[in-house]
């Protein structure tokens, strides 16, 4: 167990690459409540949202979730986040937990009309389920037809006998449910999960899949000094909106263009791992820096991603890798590292 | 616990005797704490490491790791399956996962590593 934004956090049940193995292969399921959820809501919810979330929220339909950012003044990233619709006056808000009281900071100094704030992470719990296998699996437990249960769509139901909400989202690149239901229920849908044979999994697999998916770890890859141009977050941006308050800065932005990008790399052979903070290098020169790395079971070699200059963010750039001394052959390629098949 | 009949460093490595070679390895505790081992650094075939200096380096998915060597010698093999499959050290720490093989410049080096018994009582003492 680690401590992680205030929570106790287990980083492996087992072993890492075999619980990321778990989900790429069957199902596994992990203990995600240290995520913030903050429902939003009031006749001036749907506005008021629309003005801070990187995306056009009235545009969001009724039943579905929206990845997104929020973005300071000068156009850096807050937090990703997830963002649900339940109604136009009625939505939940899913941000990481190291970012949760920033994100309410940033909530409230913009919310100047009637709309409530309400902070339910420590009365509500997030369970995923991820995996080829975790339709099968949930399915036992609630009567809601998931197979009906498009990506990003989530529906209000019932698992084990318990009001959840059962989102198809996740964040492994594998297909999979977000549940979040009361606290003290949580204990029983694990218990019946694991039961039908769902691995538990920790943040360390957790990492690992992201990693593979392409996604990006805010406090890693993203943070308050990196725009979402940079980070490479371009569709999920819709800064042409008048009411949008940072929407002026991220124009400017754009039609500046970055100066340094984010990019994915592959490493030639099992050498070191790459691992945040280490220098990406032209020759002897450094050109950027690594924000993510680790060793990918699913590959079977080592990846990362990170931040270069613009010019070296074509696929197939050689580029190196200075690991504690050490200099490690990459090459950039195109994200996600692994996206599952879809039949 | 741990093999009755090998010798142990308080950096949590095992040496092997066969004939005047050392065999040296990482202990069932610590592949156990790193977590899948997927990488490790050895000095050269031919090179010479000081007992209880750092010899290299081993990596998980979780952290990097100096190894301290717990004898000083000649390195006259290093175990090349680790290389394709570093997880064989978590897989078989005291026999497939051997690391380094030692010719050793004084065999009174012994003399200052634990036995297995003492091991257990350090580890079991919670000095990790």
């Amino acid at each position: 167990m680690v401590p992680f934004a205030g929570w106790d956090m287990p980083v492996q049940y087992s072993s890492i690459l075999d619980e990321a193995r778990a989900v790429r292969t069957s199902v596994g399921l992990f203990d995600v409540s240290h995520m913030g959820r903050v429902d939003i809501s009031g006749p001036d919810a749907e506005a008021f949202l629309d003005s801070i979330y990187s995306s056009s929220v009235p545009k969001l339909k009724i039943g579905r979730g929206r990845y997104g950012v929020i973005c300071n003044e000068d156009g850096g990233i807050i937090d990703d986040c997830i963002l649900y619709k339940f109604g136009e006056d009625r939505f939940r808000l899913v941000p990481n937990a190291s970012n949760t009281e920033a994100v309410l900071d940033w909530l409230d100094r913009w919310n100047s009309n009637d709309v409530s704030i309400e902070n339910t992470t420590a009365e509500t719990a997030m369970i995923a389920i991820q995996g080829p296998k975790a339709q099968a699996i949930l399915q036992e437990l609630t009567p809601h037809d998931l197979s009906s249960l498009k990506p990003f769509n989530f529906a209000e139901s019932n698992v084990s006998d318990t009001p959840a909400m059962i989102a198809r989202t996740g964040y492994t690149g594998e297909d999979g449910f977000e549940l979040m239901m009361s606290a003290d229920k949580a204990t029983s849908i694990w218990d019946a999960l694991t039961e039908r044979g769902a691995m538990p999994c920790g943040l360390g697999a957790r990492d690992v899949l992201r990693l593979e998916a392409g996604l990006l770890l805010h406090g890693n890859d993203m943070n308050t000094d990196i725009n979402p141009y940079e980070a490479g977050l371009d569709r999920f941006v819709d800064p042409d909106r008048d009411n949008y308050i940072v929407g002026e800065t991220l124009r400017r932005i754009r039609d500046d263009g970055p100066e340094r990008k984010l990019v994915g790399f592959t490493m030639q052979g099992r050498g070191g791992v790459p691992r945040h903070g280490y220098s990406i290098m032209d020759g002897s020169q450094k050109i950027g820096e690594v924000s993510s790395g680790g060793f990918s079971p699913t590959l079977d070699s080592n990846i990362g991603m990170g931040y270069v200059r613009s010019q070296y963010t074509s696929p197939g750039t050689p580029l190196t890798v200075d690991i504690r001394g050490r200099t490690a052959d990459i090459k950039v390629v195109t994200l996600p590292f692994y996206s599952r098949r879809r039949d | 616990m741990n093999p009755p009949d090998l010798k142990y460093s308080k950096e949590h490595e095992w040496v092997r005797m066969d004939g005047d070679t050392a065999i040296v390895g990482i202990t069932r505790f610590a592949a156990d704490s790193l977590g899948d081992v997927v990488y490790v650094d050895l000095p050269e075939e031919g090179s010479s490491i000081s007992q209880f200096q750092k010899m290299g380096e081993i990596e998980s998915v979780k952290a990097v790791s100096d190894l301290f060597s717990p004898v000083g010698g000649e390195i006259t093999e290093r175990n090349a399956t680790l290389v394709e499959k570093p997880e064989t050290v978590n897989e078989s720490p005291y026999e497939n996962g051997w690391l380094l093989k030692v010719t050793l410049s004084d065999s009174a080096q012994l003399d200052k590593l634990l036995t297995a018994e003492q091991y257990d009582e350090f580890l079991s003492e919670g000095n990790n």
